[in-house]
């Protein structure tokens, strides 16, 4: 019985990282996609979310076997349900990712022409900083979680802020080149969406790292700032 | 960080109060300064491995470890500022204050009615009103009157055995005791008989003090509001049940509780 919630907790957490690790393959294919405006890529990240929501849902039940034959308490029982409420966060993440890649269809079967290839506004500099960052903190929570690294967990929030920063400034940008060039209202506006879904997938990104302080610290620390929380339970 | 949680709680509205209570049997130390209390009527439950003090520390409420010779206890138990072990302490009197379910149901070979109003009977109650009004109550309160009611006059000893450890809860409840001892009350009950003793005792709470000992730890989490986790003779980490179960303070009660020893 102990010995075996200890495998079924490794399982657990294996299949947990292998579904991080496909939304992270997406959101660094989403990027690709959108810079290099490549439908085809975008196409493959959509279908590849369908595999990603099967593994979400195969977290999900042996999370639920795990109560059922285990009533897991204290740190099993943190545990378990940070991996249910992680596993939320990077299905969701995964959705945004495939929504990136929808608009890009979408863009491609009108047969727009990208502005950047019209040389008429610079592609703002701040998405690939978005990007980076967004991949980089989806990728710092699962690590925080893997190595049971509060301290990581605490940096992940602090990025937030730059996500959010940076998508300020991409919506000041391009709302100024719609006011010069509404030709370009509709490519403009896809970015916008893309910016807000990036937004989110840091607040996703931030959710997990909050988690993993709970699971580590029993401490829910959402909604509070300065790094303070409370008792859970 | 703030929030952090003691090991220890501090208890405002206590019924009970432990100082430093030692317990020796012979050269060998049970229990090993305890200091705690036990918050008025609510239900608290003492886990641990076998041999940890809980079931000599629940003993020591009522004097029942007087019986045993070779105990030496010092440290101080108070029941509403009384001191239980001072001299001047009717212990029959104690007991009727501070009742007890023990693991095995003990029912005397007697009817369903006299097994009730033994207690009464003992303290020479005779008016049959006044008995009768006991047996119903007391029946009622451990969810037996519907069950028995028409057996009232048969023989206990044809009851089930969830059925007898109802009966030894309301023979407990007759005598209007303030606290109630349960010695590992389900561990010899089919899951259906556990289930109805643990709604008894949610049921209960609230009217009685209840101190539980159990060795299952999905009845504790499930039945109490307060834990204490005793190891070798001491009092490791006390606090409320839905606390202790998510979010332990010490690592010693989290391996306990988690299974990974005990």
């Amino acid at each position: 019985m102990i010995q075996s919630l200890a495998v079924e907790r490794e399982k657990l957490k294996q299949r947990l990282l292998q579904l991080g690790s496909e939304v992270e393959n997406n959101l660094i294919k989403a990027e690709k996609a959108l810079i290099n405006f490549d439908p085809k890529l975008a196409a493959e990240i959509v279908s590849a979310d369908v595999g990603i929501d099967d593994l979400e849902i195969s977290v999900e039940e042996k999370c639920m076997q795990i109560f059922a034959r285990h009533q897991p308490v204290a740190g099993d029982l943190r545990f378990v349900v940070t991996v249910l409420k992680i596993n939320n966060d990077l299905e969701r993440i995964g959705d945004l990712a495939a929504k990136i890649a929808d608009r890009i269809l979408l863009l491609a079967r009108k047969e727009y022409v990208p502005f950047s290839s019209q040389q008429t506004a610079q592609f703002p500099e701040q998405f690939r900083q978005m990007f980076a960052e967004s991949i980089k903190m989806v990728k710092m929570s699962l690590d925080s979680f893997v190595d049971m690294d509060a301290d990581l967990a605490y940096k992940v929030r602090l990025w937030d802020d730059q996500v959010d920063e940076a998508k300020k400034a991409i919506r000041v940008q391009i709302e100024a080149i719609i006011q010069s060039d509404s030709s370009q209202q509709q490519y403009l506006g896809m970015l916008l969406s893309v910016s807000r879904s990036l937004e989110r997938i840091a607040d996703h990104a931030t959710h997990i790292a909050e988690d993993v302080i709970y699971m580590l610290q029993g401490l829910i620390v959402r909604h509070v700032t300065e790094g303070r929380g409370r008792m859970g339970g | 960080m703030t929030a952090q949680a003691t090991p220890i709680m501090q208890i405002t509205d206590a019924i009970v109060e432990v100082k430093d209570l030692h317990l020796y049997y012979g050269d060998s130390e049970a229990l090993r300064g305890i200091t705690m209390s036990i918050p008025r009527k609510k239900v608290t439950a003492l886990i641990g491995p076998s041999g940890c003090g809980k079931s000599t520390f629940i003993r020591c409420f009522n004097r029942m470890n007087d019986l045993i010779e070779s105990i030496r206890i010092s440290g101080e138990i108070t029941i509403d500022d009384q001191d239980i072990y001072d001299n001047s302490v009717d212990v029959i009197e104690l007991r009727r204050r501070v009742g007890m379910v023990f693991q095995k149901w003990n029912p005397f070979p007697k009817s369903i009615y006299e097994n009730v109003i033994y207690g009464l009977r003992i303290a020479g109650v005779r008016d049959k009103n006044l008995l009768d009004e006991t047996v119903e109550k007391s029946l009622k309160r451990a969810a037996l009157w519907d069950e028995m009611k028409d057996r009232l006059h048969e023989s206990a000893m044809g009851m089930s055995g969830g059925q007898m450890q109802r009966l030894c809860i309301a023979r407990a409840i007759a005598v209007s005791p303030e606290i109630i001892l349960m010695d590992e009350p389900c561990s010899a009950l089919d899951p259906r008989s556990t289930s109805r003793i643990e709604e008894l005792i949610r049921e209960l709470q609230g009217d009685y003090t209840i101190i539980i000992v159990t060795h299952n730890m999905q009845q504790a989490a499930r039945v109490s509001d307060f834990t204490a986790y005793f190891y070798i003779g001491e009092l490791v980490e006390f606090g409320l049940t839905k606390r202790v179960f998510t979010s332990p303070v010490r690592k010693e009660t989290e391996d306990y509780i988690t299974g990974r020893f005990g």
